[in-house]
């Protein structure tokens, strides 16, 4: 066995699908979050007739507009480079990732393609009620659109529902309800969604105080600040929550992404949460006797709180999850890395033993062999990892990006409660030095959505489907240079593309509101 | 007007704001531009589905399982 994969191509492919997903999420958020605050404050018009909301909403629905036609599409892009850079990846995840995505399309077609036309055109043609009904159900679409995407992502972080059949090299849903309902998969559309509904509110708080530096549409930036003050506080106390539960699952699924998050590499009990910390970059390798931090503040006993709900619990490290050998949660005895390498090796050889008794049609080695197959599936991915220390994520990048974006979802909630209270005592208008902050937290937001990715889904590396199959095992045998040359034309692409966006936003920004008539659309 | 089907009224409501967009216009056509680049230029020349190589699902297989097989660290 042994097919040298060469190591620049993994991380190409890597590279070109990190490009198009952070590209992709500069727009999602943004949709699901003005989105909503959109359809409030259109709820407002058709709840006291006052015409100002009515010219307000639609002017969020344009800046909605720009971003969604921008944005749409760029998630196929994901679809066509799983077909060509990741056909192993593909076929081994079978109708698991297939049907979600199915439905998302189905979904994203029909109800939002259907109502989003009612939203834009139906202002003078439709009720007052009807458009309202459509203009929420277009954001309904939008977000469980939004769901089956990140049931499928899910799925790679939790594997669940499935059984694999060596047969078809395929894994098989058993269980639609397992994969859909997966607390996984609950947890991060939950959190994504919500990470969407506070770029809406800064996106909203910063374009709105930019009319206020301008001294212009004042009547109308103050009303908009109350609403996005109002429901960027509630949906950052409800991103704070659901962080919570996403970090919990985390603990139980993926310890080893949890103590790369904090830079754990020797498990405590009552472990404390670090607040604030600077790496060391002397740091090379999980087990060599090198400080991991130059410095650090720790709020204690609260990782410890956060990944087993006990204050003194025993959270693993970076080292014990890869030396094995403490008790799990459960009760049982964890596995070293050198052990479930073994299982993976084992599972892989049954799959070839099975392809070849099937072959050669001698019944009981096929027998013998599935039997040896489902008792290591579950440690499949082992096989394809040389050393253990592949095994250990970059600690770096995952540790600085999740405590950028708790840091900066820690802003949020202070800056939207101070805009409340600015905005309800009318002296919003007055506080340039918080308009300027406003204005300028818009780019803080997108950031802190990137980071959470970066944390997903480099601090769950190697793996593409969580033990089961590893990034190398995924990618398609190509050219380095043809991954590499498709590379730049995203970039150039996409650059393109997020020019024109900005430009086009900020024309609709300067033009501003139409208070008094019509609007274009 | 009177009597007329819902598939016209429908044709009407889409025909007409398509008519009246302004920014709209635009962004449609940012839309399509995208889309041709998409689906004929980067579909077709440079996002071939790999194993769209092989005929038929046991040529699929059998790629498949030998690059599974085939990558693994044997002992």
């Amino acid at each position: 066995m042994i097919e040298t994969i060469d190591t620049s191509l993994i991380d190409w492919s890597r590279a070109q699908f990190a490009l198009t997903a952070m590209y992709h999420w500069l727009f999602v958020p943004l949709t699901l979050g003005l989105g909503v605050i959109q359809a409030i404050m259109e709820t407002i018009y058709y709840k006291t007739g006052n015409e100002s909301w009515k010219r307000t909403a639609q002017f969020w629905m344009k800046l909605f507009g720009i971003n969604f036609a921008i944005g749409v599409a760029t998630g196929l892009i994901l679809e066509f480079e799983f077909g060509t850079n990741w056909s192993n990846y593909s076929w081994f995840v079978g109708d698991i990732f297939g049907a979600p995505l199915a439905i998302e399309g189905i979904l994203a077609f029909f109800m939002e393609a259907t109502f989003i036309a009612v939203m834009f055109f139906g202002w003078e043609k439709v009720s007052k009620r009807f458009h309202l009904v459509a203009t929420w159900l277009t954001i309904v679409g939008a977000t469980l659109s939004a769901y089956w995407i990140l049931v499928a992502n899910a799925w790679m972080q939790y594997p669940v529902g499935m059984a694999f059949n060596p047969d078809t090299v395929r894994n098989e849903m058993f269980d639609f309800w397992a994969v859909a309902l997966s607390p996984v998969a609950i947890n991060k559309f939950l959190h994504s969604v919500f990470s969407g509904w506070v770029l809406g509110a800064l996106f909203v708080l910063g374009v709105s105080s930019w009319y206020l530096l301008k001294k212009r549409n004042t009547t109308f930036a103050l009303s908009s600040i109350k609403i996005g003050a109002v429901f960027g506080l509630f949906a950052s106390l409800l991103i704070l929550w659901s962080g919570d539960k996403s970090a919990y699952q985390v603990a139980q699924r993926q310890p080893m992404k949890l103590a790369a998050m904090e830079g754990l590499y020797e498990g405590e009990t009552g472990a404390g949460l670090v607040a604030v910390a600077l790496l060391n970059p002397q740091k090379q390798q999980y087990d060599d006797a090198v400080d991991p931090f130059l410095f650090k503040i720790q709020i204690p006993k609260l990782l410890s709180f956060l990944a087993e709900r006990e204050i003194d619990a025993y959270v693993p490290g970076i080292k014990n999850i890869i030396e094995g050998g403490y008790p799990s949660p459960a009760g049982t005895q964890v596995l070293s890395a050198q052990e479930k390498i073994e299982k993976g090796q084992k599972a892989i050889t049954a799959l070839a033993n099975y392809r070849k008794a099937v072959k050669e049609k001698e019944e009981e080695k096929m027998l013998q062999s599935r039997v040896i197959l489902e008792e290591n599936f579950a440690y499949f991915g082992y096989g394809y990892i040389k050393d253990p220390a592949e095994l250990v994520p970059p600690v770096g990048l995952t540790f600085y990006s999740f405590h950028i974006m708790v840091i900066l979802g820690m802003y949020f909630i202070l800056l939207f409660l101070i805009a409340l209270l600015w905005g309800k005592r009318e002296k919003f208008k007055e506080a340039r030095w918080l308009q300027y902050i406003c204005l300028g937290t818009i780019p803080l937001g997108y950031i802190a959505g990137q980071a959470g990715w970066i944390v997903a889904e480099v601090g769950r590396q190697p793996w593409a489907i969580q033990d089961i199959l590893p990034t190398s095992a995924s990618i398609s045998k190509l050219d380095t240079s043809s991954v590499q040359t498709t590379f730049f034309i995203f970039l150039f692409l996409f650059t393109v593309l997020l020019i024109a966006e900005i430009r086009i936003m900020l024309k609709a920004i300067k033009e501003g509101p139409h208070m008094t008539s019509n609007p274009s659309h | 007007m009177k009597g007329e089907s819902v598939r016209i009224k429908i044709y009407r409501f889409y025909r007409d704001g398509f008519q009246e967009m302004t920014w709209g216009k635009t962004l449609w056509l940012i839309i399509l531009i995208k889309l041709f680049i998409l689906f004929v230029i980067l579909r077709i020349f440079f996002f071939p589905t790999h194993l769209g190589q092989f005929d038929s699902q046991a040529a699929k297989e059998d790629y498949v399982s030998g690059e599974l097989i085939n990558r693994a660290i044997t002992p």
